[in-house]
């Protein structure tokens, strides 16, 4: 691997923000590829993140640096994929469900999304159904991109799908699903159109409900 | 040991039994997943005393106020913000109620904020401490025996907490944390660090709530008992739930497992057990009964 892809995978583990939108830039220089740069350097980096979260290495903190200094070296990154026409494959209305604070898993769904090439409408978090509803409507999305992370929050998605087919837009907006007490059962009960249990997978679900 | 406080009666070496949960017994008896605890201090006042005074009978000597979710900030995700001193002082009455004439303590349980504090998060300190004082304010003025600040997990959060508890009261004060990594925090806090920071404020207390596994919990105890020097709070919750077909959870850690171990906490340094997450009046009952015959 090219070393410069190191350092911006190494820069993101570390959480500089500064760092990163640099090396991002001296990549790009070389002539590497925006969608080799994002994929082998920072969503490399954002899994090795999530992996040191769960073995107890990194918390709390340390992921939010890094999911900064990933932000950071996007923005580098956004317009070069724009010109390189890497075109909009679909628009995703994204957030974390009502009653819900954590956004973190959500960002990072969303980050990878538009490193994919997916127009993002991020709506935030503590999401109300009425909201999703009319970002939906405004923006002719193809999908809603939704997150929980309690197990009390959940049933408002329940909610949310049950929206957007009183609202009429159910037939013409793919659903799917993810945070960490999620199942691919419980997202089949309520209707979604899929459930991803990480960032990553959440790209190829999102890829495959498009096609 | 009537008539003697709450610190007395820890000075004269007495070992007490606090309560066990609220939130997962209110589920259990029907409180809707979703709904905040405190609903039921309006809509169902009778299952809240009813389960309190399920703990007193049960051997509880500390009665904790259902009011964990109790900051304005925190109640008006439910937008019930403005109804903050409302829901705090109708939760205290209801305590005393189901208290009755018992020898035992109601105190304020003060819970986070459920947001994160600035740079993480967009709360600023200051924001934090007003919440946490008007809070404590109204549980003060309502009458509890003493404030517990609970299941913290970010020495700045636990900070403005404290020092807004004290910009309107001189209660004795419990600030307990909650190692749901294991032996540290989410935000990665130790119980050590915590110890030596918390101790530096104006603190009678120092404890533990609702973290992993009973053992990743008495790991935690150990680590606090080595580095403090105040009395230690010790409410382990019933293990990690598993999820059953409805979504709801399931303890599989049982009353019988629970009055296991409370020899050995006491054995490492507790002086105030009971239980959090997943500990029913059955649960603190055993634990009661292994404190009481000591
Ligand atoms: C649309 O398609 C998709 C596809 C995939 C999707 C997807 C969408 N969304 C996510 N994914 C997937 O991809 C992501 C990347 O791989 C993954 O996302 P995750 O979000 O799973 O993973 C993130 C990358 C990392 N994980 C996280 O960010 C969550 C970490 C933990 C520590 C956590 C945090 C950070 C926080 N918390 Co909270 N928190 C905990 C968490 C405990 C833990 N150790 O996991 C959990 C989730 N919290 C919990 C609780 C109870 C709470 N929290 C609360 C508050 C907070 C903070 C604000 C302090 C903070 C959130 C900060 C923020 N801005 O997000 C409170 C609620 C506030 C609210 N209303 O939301 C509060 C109620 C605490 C309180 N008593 O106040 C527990 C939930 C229990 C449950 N199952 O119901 C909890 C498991 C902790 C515990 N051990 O009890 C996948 O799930």
């Amino acid at each position: 691997m090219e070393e410069v892809l190191k350092e911006i995978f190494q820069s993101i583990i570390d959480g500089d923000q500064k760092l990163t939108p640099q090396k991002v830039q001296e990549a790009l220089d070389a002539g590497l590829e925006p969608g080799y740069i994002l994929n082998e350097g920072m969503v490399a980096a954002m899994s090795e993140v999530g992996r040191l979260f769960e073995e107890g290495e990194y918390f709390v903190p340390e992921m939010l640096i890094a999911a900064r200094a990933m932000q950071a070296g996007l923005a580098v990154l956004k317009p070069k994929m724009v010109e390189a026409n890497i075109q909009s494959i679909g628009k995703v209305v994204a957030g974390t469900v009502k009653g819900d604070l954590h956004d973190i898993g959500k960002n990072l769904v969303c980050m990878m999304l538009e490193g994919a090439a997916f127009e993002i409408i991020d709506l935030g978090s503590d999401v109300p159904p009425e909201k999703f509803v009319e970002a939906v409507e405004k923006n002719g999305a193809n999908i809603v991109a939704m997150s929980a992370l309690l197990t009390t929050t959940m049933p408002n998605m329940k909610t949310t799908i049950e929206a957007l087919k009183a609202a009429g837009l159910r037939g013409k907006v793919k659903v799917m699903v993810g945070g960490a007490p999620l199942t691919a059962k419980y997202a089949e009960e309520i209707g979604a159109d899929g459930y991803a249990p990480d960032a990553s997978r959440a790209v190829a679900l999102a890829k495959d409900l498009v096609s | 040991m009537a008539g003697l406080s709450f610190l007395e009666r820890l000075k004269a070496g007495e070992i007490l039994v606090a309560d066990g949960a609220t939130g997962t017994n209110l589920q259990a008896r029907g409180l809707p997943t979703g709904t905040p605890t405190e609903a039921w201090l309006f809509d169902r006042p009778d299952e809240v005393v009813r389960l309190e005074r399920e703990f007193v009978q049960a051997g509880a000597d500390i009665i904790l106020t259902n009011t964990f979710g109790g900051t304005a900030v925190k109640l008006q995700g439910h937008g019930w913000g403005e109804r903050m001193a409302e829901v705090n002082r109708r939760a205290v009455e209801l305590a005393r109620q189901a208290v009755g004439d018992a020898d035992v303590f109601v105190a304020g349980s003060i819970g986070p904020t459920g947001q994160l504090l600035k740079p993480m998060g967009s709360m600023e300190p200051e924001e934090a401490e007003a919440q946490f004082a008007a809070q404590a304010r109204v549980l003060a003025e309502a009458g509890v025996d003493f404030l517990v600040i609970e299941t913290q997990f970010d020495l700045g959060e636990a900070t403005a907490a404290v020092k807004g508890v004290r910009s309107v009261c001189s209660l004795p004060l419990v600030v307990s944390f909650s190692y749901d990594r294991g032996t540290r925090t989410m935000m990665g806090v130790r119980p050590q660090k915590m110890a030596q920071e918390m101790s530096a404020l104006d603190v009678d207390v120092l404890g533990i709530n609702c973290g992993r596994s009973l053992d990743d919990n008495l790991s935690a105890l150990q680590e606090l008992a080595a580095s403090a020097r105040l009395p230690i709070w010790f409410k382990p919750n019933a293990g990690l739930p598993k999820l059953d077909e409805e979504n709801r959870p399931i303890y599989d850690v049982t009353p019988e497992m629970m009055g296991a171990y409370t020899n050995t906490w006491i054995a490492e340094g507790a002086r105030i057990v009971g239980g959090c997450c997943g500990t029913t009046p059955q649960h603190l009952q055993a634990i009661a009964t292994v404190v009481k015959n000591r």
